[in-house]
């Protein structure tokens, strides 16, 4: 292990024989950047043929290719990815280890990323078009009534899912083995502590969905019948293994962005975190709840009215969890000194913008109701609430938060906050005309609409563009900062920064903690 | 109870500023036509509401501190933390709302899956990208048919001026009777499907092998209009619904009206038609049903093409089979139900006598019978 004293190999090779946490996760943020814009490159060719009724773009086929590959590639190419190379840079950071437990295998999940999406966007170019069944890819409209291109769809699927596996159990490996002497878990910062519960959720239900595609395949190939009734086999079943994966999926992505809002508020309120421990227990109550509430997404399925009490009732109990969640970001920003920098900002925004979608998901939970709610604009917007300004939102404080310790360079304060109110107006604009639609009764992946629901459509497809725009700006930051930002001038970037990443040099050298820090006696969150 | 009541109309009257302000842009459930849909919007104002006002509770604190709790003000942080107290606070309440809502929500949910003693039974049947009604008769033959979108492709690519019901009209409405309790039997023929009308508020999937019940009890006449709910395929946005809700008596006319079609229908196919009457009938047959697949001079497309097409100048049994049986696997699908007799006798003939194919081939109704019959 000669060569570890020295910096990074140079050129190509850096990158792809890398098993340096940190080249890892640049790349890993890098990649899942690229799948934002592509993702919503697909999104504003919805939004621009949803500008007006009637069909102009787009033929209503290439429409649900698009509404599909948006929900695909943003779900597991834009958010799922960018956490993980948020954990890649942070988790050794914060607490105090060299790297991750297995490099090699850190660089493998990296890197069979990029075939598999390329494979799932080389779906539009074949002969019948890309996937056109929607995220969820319900049967039979994905096996027998699929193109074929569905083939080449379910091996993507299988190789993000071996991606997210080897992850994971990186990542828990990580956590188990590496925290330096004195670092017990109760003094882990959240951000740690999300990470671990959701790999442990990764690990538990990637394998389903693997199952769910390789039943898939056994049917559209090998002459099976899963999902046929014909063959005495059921299409609900497949929706029940579907969201038996996807219900955790959901929080999956939802809880490494609570951990980095309980690492980005307190430092901005200069005030620890209110109940350190109550926020690890609640985060673990939401995971295990959320093994329990899958058929949530399936009311009007026609299960037994036992069943639909079942997980009624099971749904709504998350709500309490997630309630102490929002309550404690609350009470720690209550008598705090704040002040309002850019990813302070976009934590409180997600704090606000989550709540509301929390909110739309306890109505959601009401099962009477969601045979109103369910498949209409009204879930959209709910999932857009908590996907986008919960994960997105909370994603990008992460970066202008982390990002100076990252590369020693401060970003365009200013241009940070314009991005911000953009970004907000942008997608409140957007999303909250999708509640009122969604209520009045427009239905979900469609191509075209009735007149009645024209106006706030218009409304909805500007704010995408708004939103979309703003992002160029973040992009255009993020790379000023890198090449010609202004030095940081205090080691410690912001002063009501606690954790051990903060005591490292600026910008973090590319080793760190190859001597275990000393902790602190006294526990670091109170 | 009265503060609950209080709160609606609070509600209500809240949601109706924007209607008034933005004309027609609805932005709210509509409690809709019967009783069970407006029990169920009675729970979305209240479980809304709940959450309205916890939201500026909440949100009210934290404007406080972004307020007043300012560095830029030289606020000093207060540094207190945990507080078992305001912790079990803070679970407990919440858990006690919930409670509060849980007890409605059961009791509606427990009448939307009453299904039994209906005075009605009607299957549904989701296709792509259309619904077929079968009002289930005990006594006699049912009555069955097909609602296909009645908005022209001009409307939809926009070189003529979009109707008032734009995209929620059909060709044929299903048609209820009002305080009747209609049972709906639905499933589908090919992928998932889903029935929903907001107004009689119903919901359910149409699930291919499985059949599923729902039921509604209209109070009102009137036009409701819904859509399919669960993505089917491309033309998944272009599958609408229409419920006529009338009255008893009215219904009771419309019945024997069609069942003295059916009738009409079944005597028809026993009669022979001129060459003439079937190309007529077949070429505004072909019009609605095949031209959108095979072109309008036959030249094909998304199908094969019908002018030159061995199937349309060869053996009739083929061409019968694939017009009543369809294809599988292809776009190409069985229209045996969708059309009577006489429609597919006049679409045959037409085919095989129009764009060039010429083969002076008359096909009766009497044939197509027959041929079904196998
Ligand atoms: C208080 C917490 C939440 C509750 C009670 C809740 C409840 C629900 C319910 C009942 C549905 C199904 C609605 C329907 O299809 O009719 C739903 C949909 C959805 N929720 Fe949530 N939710 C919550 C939080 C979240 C979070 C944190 C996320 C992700 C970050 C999320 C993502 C989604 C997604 C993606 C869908 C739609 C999936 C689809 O059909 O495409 N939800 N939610
Ligand atoms: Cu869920």
């Amino acid at each position: 292990m000669g060569d570890h004293h020295h910096g990074p190999a140079k050129g190509l090779s850096r990158w792809l024989f890398t098993t340096n946490h940190k080249d890892i996760g640049t790349m890993y943020l890098w990649f899942s950047f690229a799948m934002f814009i592509l993702g919503g490159t697909f999104a504003m060719i919805i939004r621009a043929e949803l500008f007006q009724p009637g069909m102009q773009l787009v033929e209503p086929g290439f429409f649900n290719q698009m509404t599909t590959l948006h929900g695909l590639v943003m779900v597991f190419g834009a958010i799922m990815p960018s956490f993980v190379g948020l954990a890649n840079w942070l988790i050794p950071m914060m607490i105090g280890a060299p790297d991750m437990a297995l490099p090699r295998m850190n660089n493998w999940s990296f890197w069979i990323l990029p075939p598999g999406f390329l494979m799932l966007a080389s779906t539009l170019f074949m002969e019948g078009g890309a996937p056109a069944f929607g995220w969820t890819f319900y049967a039979p409209l994905s096996t027998t009534y699929a193109a074929p291109s569905v083939t080449f769809f379910i091996f993507a699927i299988h190789v993000l899912g071996i991606s997210s596996i080897m992850g994971s159990i990186n990542i828990i490996a990580t956590i188990m083995n590496m925290r330096a002497p004195g670092m017990t878990y109760m003094k882990m910062p959240l951000f740690v502590w999300t990470w671990f519960i959701t790999a442990f959720l990764l690990v538990a239900v990637m394998p389903v969905l693997a199952g769910a595609v390789t039943m898939m395949l056994m049917d559209i190939h090998f002459g099976t019948s899963f999902f046929s009734a014909a063959g005495g086999g059921d299409p609900v079943l497949f929706q029940h293994i579907f969201w038996f994966f996807g219900h955790p999926e959901v929080y999956i992505i939802i809880l490494p962005a609570f951990g980095v809002v309980s690492q980005v508020i307190p430092a901005f309120s200069r005030k620890p975190l209110f109940g350190y421990a109550s926020m690890v227990y609640a985060t673990a109550a939401i995971a295990i709840l959320s093994f329990v509430v899958w058929a949530h997404h399936m009311y009007t399925v026609g299960m037994p009215v036992a069943g639909e009490l079942f997980f009624m009732y099971a749904t709504m109990l998350i709500a309490v969890p997630t309630g102490v969640k929002v309550f404690n970001w609350v009470s720690t920003m209550w008598r705090g000194s704040l002040s309002f920098e850019t990813p302070m900002l976009f934590s409180i925004g997600f704090l606000v913008l989550f709540t509301i979608g929390g909110f739309t998901g306890l109505m959601l939970s009401i099962a009477p109701a969601d045979f109103q709610y369910h498949d209409t604009y009204f879930v959209v917007a709910h999932f857009h609430y908590v996907m986008v300004a919960g994960a997105v939102f909370s994603m990008t404080s992460a970066v202008y938060f982390w990002l100076p310790k990252w590369t020693g360079r401060m970003y365009n304060e200013t241009m940070g906050k314009v991005h911000f109110w953009i970004s907000f107006v942008g997608f409140n604009v957007t999303f909250f005309p999708q509640h009122f639609v969604g209520l009045a009764g427009m239905p979900r992946r469609v191509p075209d609409y009735a007149l009645q629901f024209a106006d706030f459509n218009m409304m909805s497809s500007i704010g995408a563009f708004v939103y979309g725009a703003s992002q160029i700006m973040f992009l255009y930051n993020v790379i000023a900062t890198i090449v010609s930002g202004e030095k940081v001038s205090d080691e410690q970037v912001w002063d009501g920064a606690e954790g051990l990443e903060w005591t490292l040099p600026t910008p973090a050298p590319y080793h760190t903690f190859e001597v275990p820090p000393k902790i602190e006696a006294t526990p670091a969150h109170g | 109870m009265s503060i609950k009541k209080s709160l609606m109309t609070a509600g209500a009257t809240l949601s109706a500023l924007p209607i008034a302000a933005l004309a027609q842009n609805q932005v709210n459930m509509s409690p809709g036509v019967t009783r069970v849909g407006a029990e169920i919007y009675d729970l979305h104002m209240l479980i809304m509401i709940i959450c309205i006002v916890i939201g500026i509770g909440v949100f009210g604190v934290m404007l406080y501190s972004i307020v007043y709790h300012r560095k830029s003000k030289g606020y000093v942080a207060s540094q207190f933390h945990e507080s078992t107290k305001v912790e079990i606070a803070w679970t407990v309440v919440p858990f006690l709302i919930l409670i509060g809502m849980a007890v409605p929500a059961t009791s509606t949910l427990l009448e939307v899956y009453d299904n039994d003693d209906a005075e009605l039974d009607i299957l549904v049947t989701g296709h792509q990208w259309k619904w077929r009604y079968e009002y289930l008769n005990a006594e006699g033959e049912n009555v069955s048919f097909f609602s296909n979108l009645a908005t022209p492709q001009e409307e939809i690519y926009n070189s003529e001026a979009k109707g008032e019901h734009y995209l929620l009209e059909v060709d044929e409405p299903l048609v209820i009777p009002v305080d009747t309790k209609v049972r709906f039997l639905i499933t589908a023929n090919d992928v998932i499907h889903s029935w929903w009308v907001p107004e009689i508020a119903v919901k359910r999937d149409a699930i291919p092998g499985f059949i599923n019940e729902a039921w509604s009890k209209v109070d009102q006449e009137g036009i409701y209009r819904g859509q399919c709910t669960e993505l089917c395929g491309s033309y998944h946005g272009f599958m609408p619904i229409v419920v006529h809700a009338v009255s008893q008596d009215e219904f009771q006319g419309w019945m024997s009206a069609k069942r003295a079609d059916k009738d009409a229908q079944i005597a028809a196919s026993s009669v022979d038609l001129s060459l003439d009457a079937l190309m007529t009938e077949g070429e505004s047959v072909y019009k609605t049903q095949c031209l959108a697949c095979h072109g309008g001079q036959g030249e094909g497309g998304v199908g094969k093409a019908i002018s030159g097409s061995a199937i349309a100048m060869g053996d009739l049994g083929v061409h019968l089979d694939v017009g009543i049986k369809g294809v599988a696997g292809t776009a190409m699908q069985a229209f045996g139900e969708q059309l009577t007799d006489v429609e597919m006798a006049a679409v045959i003939t037409y085919q095989r006598n129009a764009f060039g194919n010429n083969t002076g081939d008359v096909v009766q109704p009497s044939d197509v019978a027959q041929h079904k019959q196998g």
